[in-house]
């Protein structure tokens, strides 16, 4: 066991295989789930999993700039979830219950 | 031993995200995030983003999900939603169709066209004991040199993300009454 544990090294297919899977289950939460929170908790979900690929994508082809992107990708998803939430807040503001069916509000 | 961590942090990222998606209660699924977040963070390590990976900790971990808590708790919304309700016919089985069906797409996208990733830049430099700073030299170097316009729109962004979520939060007074 010791033996197999130091020849097989994860390479960086290993981590975009798992930033490919971590999406999916991200997509998957957006799409069941009917809580705004919980959403946006799966959007997260998914920025990370982009930000993995790109960490590991870095480092694979031995260029920085991956890195720098996912610097700039922390900061504007920082203000996309205070704007968010922010949305949120004033929203349950006028309603009782958190689900996004009953938000249909601006429906024609 | 890098095998290890890998199994690891990746039984961490899954097994966090799996709790975001199937967890009733917001703050279970919060803290399910936590461990996501926390488990990239050592990926992030394991690919000598030493920075990236304290970032991740003190705005994800930190802030982000803090925020996320402070709204379950402001709104009152911290009790278990009933996962059995479908609003539409199916939708499960569609929305686990439409999931995989994408990652199993960008896994044939990776796996077909990992031969062609050949290391093409100038290097990233490795944090050794004799210099512990490299990582965040290295990020700094670039940051403020090519990308300096776009780090100082960021700071725009964030001014203009605060300005704009304080008038939104804002209690607005009844229409027809004046400020």
């Amino acid at each position: 066991m010791s033996f197999m544990l130091s020849v097989v090294q994860p390479t960086s297919t290993w981590y975009l295989v798992l930033s490919a899977v971590l999406f999916g289950i991200g997509t998957i939460g957006v799409m069941v789930r009917r809580n705004p929170l919980i959403m946006f908790m799966c959007i997260e979900l998914m920025l990370n999993a982009v930000n993995l690929s790109f960490v590991a994508l870095s480092s694979q082809i031995a260029n920085i700039d991956g890195q720098v992107v996912v610097f700039f990708v922390l900061v504007v998803a920082a203000a996309e979830v205070v704007v968010g939430l922010g949305i949120i807040v004033s929203i349950m503001r006028r309603r009782t219950s958190l689900t996004v069916d009953d938000m249909s509000g601006l429906k024609g | 031993m890098e095998l290890f961590v890998f199994v690891v942090a990746a039984a961490m990222v899954l097994g966090g995200a799996l709790g975001v998606v199937t967890r009733s209660n917001p703050v279970h699924a919060a803290m399910s995030l936590v461990l996501t977040l926390f488990g990239i963070a050592v990926m992030f390590v394991s690919h000598n983003a030493h920075f990236l990976a304290a970032v991740q900790v003190i705005v994800y971990a930190g802030a982000i999900v803090v925020l996320f808590l402070f709204v379950i708790m402001l709104l009152g919304v911290d009790k278990a939603e009933d996962l059995s309700v479908e609003p539409i016919t199916n939708q499960r089985p569609l929305a686990a169709i439409i999931g995989v069906g994408i990652s199993a797409i960008v896994i044939a996208a990776i796996v077909s066209s990992r031969a062609g990733l050949g290391a093409s830049g100038e290097g990233v430099d490795k944090t050794t004991l004799e210099s512990p700073d490299a990582n965040i030299r290295q990020l700094a170097r670039v940051i403020f040199s090519d990308n300096v316009f776009a780090f100082e729109l960021t700071s725009v962004l964030l001014l203009v993300a605060v300005i704009g979520t304080v008038v939104m939060a804002r209690k607005t007074k009844a229409v027809g009454t004046g400020k």
